[in-house]
């Protein structure tokens, strides 16, 4: 009942924008990641009461996008574009890097929840490579250093 | 030694030392000068339009785009222009789409059915995911109104009511920028009832996406728009026809959009003049990889690569040897430098072997394997397909695992052409052009990079790389 109650408002705010509810479901979920860090349960079920669509319906739609998660992530989530652009200037390097320090392989978590590690695919950052977007901030121009300054700040 | 003018460094006091610098001279030499002055910037009169003081901090509010002048192309066709003839000037101007197919605007907009009365829908697609591709990102972060009144201009010309700007979920910036530009526009009376104090009512609203490439595609676009799972759908019916809940729906690319009010201002003939006769007007190219300036440069469309390369971007990083470029997003065929002098328009790449597609320039020099470059690109397509069509779904499958095992030095022989092969059987053979765009960097690299794959198979091994295996 997280949405409804707490977030009443935006959710208002979210149905007025559509003239089918079902367009809603992808605003909704976001919602729900933002609010419980991660697309709980609840969350799907509530956002099937919503919109009126099934259950299936929804977690069809979890499963589909990548940025949705059906499991709590690290405090931070480190996403580091390892496409092209970011390849040719060293990206791949930089997740061994990542991995090292972590002590995690790419899709993991560290055991103490701090930090989640995944690589994605171009972040439309190409101009600024390497980049990678911890949370919701996004990191250009990449260096070892740098990766290891901005980790000295996550605590 | 201290400065005779007592001023140190920064732009403002370099410009007051050239200025006395500039007095001390006699009238001749400051003759000369001028002319000098006046002749280079004849030659490049073009100022940037959606990159103007792109390097700002945040996004340029509303006062400050209304006070050069922003909201005056709307204003302007709000009360001079009807909307038939809005379509009539795009089409004049001839802007074509900026998304990658560069389908004519003006003309797609006239595919809508005459006499509807239904709802009708814009659809900004501002899902740029084209690894290479980064030139809506700073038109959303930094002229989010830009965007936005090319977009009410569009809806008055095909009047539609409502607007979605589809945005990719990774866009945090832009999404919020756009937000709060949006309740801006509503504050000031430019959205929502009777704009401008006109008949003309709007509303633009912005729809996150949540991490699939495929939905840049449009209709897969339309389908996520819809709450469903992005899968392209089979044309016809053309969105223009039967698009969002089934209704008439123009989608345009955000640089499309953003191109708009500067042709309604400033007249079709000014945007033509820009570029050649099929591909008019100016744009951006994010240029990446290898150079010494990575960026977004938006200039004329008459411009050659050779000139984005070397004179906007700086050139070849460590001054190393060029070796490839790939001239508009992953999607398009590898070139190589003998095509340095070719314009980057449409008709100018396409002559040279490839597509302009979205635009993204990936530089790469001598050091780069291209087979470690195919098998980055055919990861990538496997990942994206939606798995909608078998040509598709199995074929960017093979083609990664064969690519994978290249790269290793594991191939054999007869698997290069097994490759083209396979790039045929997907061709043409798929409901989107994803699956086409999957082929192109196999293909070219086979082509001009064929002693490459030979190289693995013969050494057993990535000859680019140490000799251990990895
Ligand atoms: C797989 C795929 C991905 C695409 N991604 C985008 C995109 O991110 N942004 C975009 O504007 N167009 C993209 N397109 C092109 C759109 O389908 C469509 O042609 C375009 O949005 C039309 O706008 P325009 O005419 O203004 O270019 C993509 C096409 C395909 C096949
Ligand atoms: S071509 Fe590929 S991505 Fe496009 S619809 Fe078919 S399977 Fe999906
Ligand atoms: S390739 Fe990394 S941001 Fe585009």
């Amino acid at each position: 009942m997280m949405l409804r109650e707490q977030k009443a408002k935006a959710v208002e705010k979210i149905l007025k924008r559509y003239p089918d509810r079902r367009s809603a479901i992808i605003p909704l979920l976001w919602l729900v990641q933002r609010t419980a860090g991660y697309v709980t349960p609840d969350g799907i079920t509530e956002v099937a009461e919503i919109t009126g669509v099934t259950l299936t319906q929804v977690q069809e739609i979890v499963s589909f996008y990548t940025m949705f998660h059906q499991k709590p992530v690290g405090r931070y989530l480190i996403s580091v574009c390892d496409n092209i652009s970011c390849s040719l200037l060293g990206a791949e390097q930089l997740v061994e890097h990542l991995e090292g320090r972590l002590g995690i392989r790419a899709g993991e978590t560290t055991a103490n929840g701090l930090f989640s590690l995944q690589t994605v695919e171009c972040l439309g950052a190409c101009n600024m490579a390497p980049v990678m977007i911890i949370n919701e901030t996004l990191y250009p121009n990449l260096t070892t250093e740098k990766i290891d300054q901005i980790l000295k700040n996550c605590t | 030694m201290n400065c005779p003018y007592k001023i140190g460094v920064g732009p403002r006091n370099y410009a007051k030392l050239q200025w006395r610098i500039f007095h001390t001279l006699g009238p001749y030499c400051r003759g000369v000068l001028l002319y000098a002055r006046e002749t280079m910037s004849n030659q490049n009169p073009f100022k940037p339009v959606m990159l103007h003081d792109v390097d700002r901090k945040g996004y340029e509010p509303l006062a400050e785009y209304r006070a050069r002048g922003g909201y005056k192309a709307l204003e302007k066709v709000l009360t001079r222009v009807a909307p038939d003839d809005v379509t009539e000037i795009v089409k004049q101007s001839g802007l074509r789409g900026r998304g990658g197919a560069g389908f004519p605007a003006g003309v797609k907009w006239s595919f809508l059915p005459k006499g509807y009365q239904g709802p009708r829908y814009l659809v900004c697609n501002a899902d740029e995911g084209e690894p290479g591709t980064c030139k809506d990102r700073p038109i959303m972060e930094k002229h989010p109104h830009l965007l936005l009144e090319g977009m009410a201009i569009t809806c008055y010309a095909i009047k539609a009511k409502v607007a979605y700007i589809y945005v990719r979920g990774e866009y945090y910036t832009a999404i919020e920028v756009l937000e709060k530009a949006i309740d801006e526009a509503y504050k000031a009376g430019l959205l929502g009832k009777g704009i401008l104090g006109k008949e003309f009512d709007l509303d633009i609203y912005v729809h996150p996406g949540a991490g699939a490439y495929i939905c840049g595609e449009e209709t897969a676009l339309l389908d996520s728009l819809e709450g469903k799972r992005g899968y392209p759908r089979l044309k016809p019916p053309f969105p223009a026809v039967e698009g969002l809940y089934r209704r008439p729906t123009i989608i345009n690319n955000v640089e499309t959009l953003a191109s708009i009010p500067s042709i309604i201002e400033k007249g079709p003939e000014w945007f033509r003049s820009l570029g050649r006769e099929k591909s008019s007007g100016f744009k951006i190219y994010p240029v990446s990889g290898h150079v010494k300036r990575p960026g977004n440069y938006e200039v004329p469309m008459k411009t050659t690569l050779r000139q984005l390369i070397y004179d906007h971007a700086g050139g070849i990083r460590n001054d190393r040897k060029l070796k490839a470029i790939i001239p508009g997003g992953i999607s398009t065929q590898v070139l190589t430098p003998d095509s340095l002098d070719a314009i980057a328009d449409f008709e100018g790449i396409a002559e040279a072997g490839s597509l302009l597609g979205s635009a993204g320039i990936i530089v790469m020099d001598e050091t780069v394997c291209m087979v470690w470059v195919a098998m980055k690109l055919s990861r990538f397509y496997h990942h994206e397909s939606c798995g909608q069509c078998t040509p598709c779904r199995e074929g960017t499958a093979w083609i990664r695992k064969i690519m994978e095992r290249m790269e290793r030095g594991q191939g054999r022989p007869e698997e290069i052409d097994l490759l083209l092969d396979l790039c045929h059987k997907i061709n043409a053979r798929s409901i989107c052009p994803l699956g086409d765009g999957a082929t192109p960097c196999i293909i070219s690299t086979i082509q001009h990079f064929r002693h490459e794959y030979e190289q693995h198979i013969s050494m057993g091994r990535c000859p680019f790389r140490s000799t251990e295996a990895h």
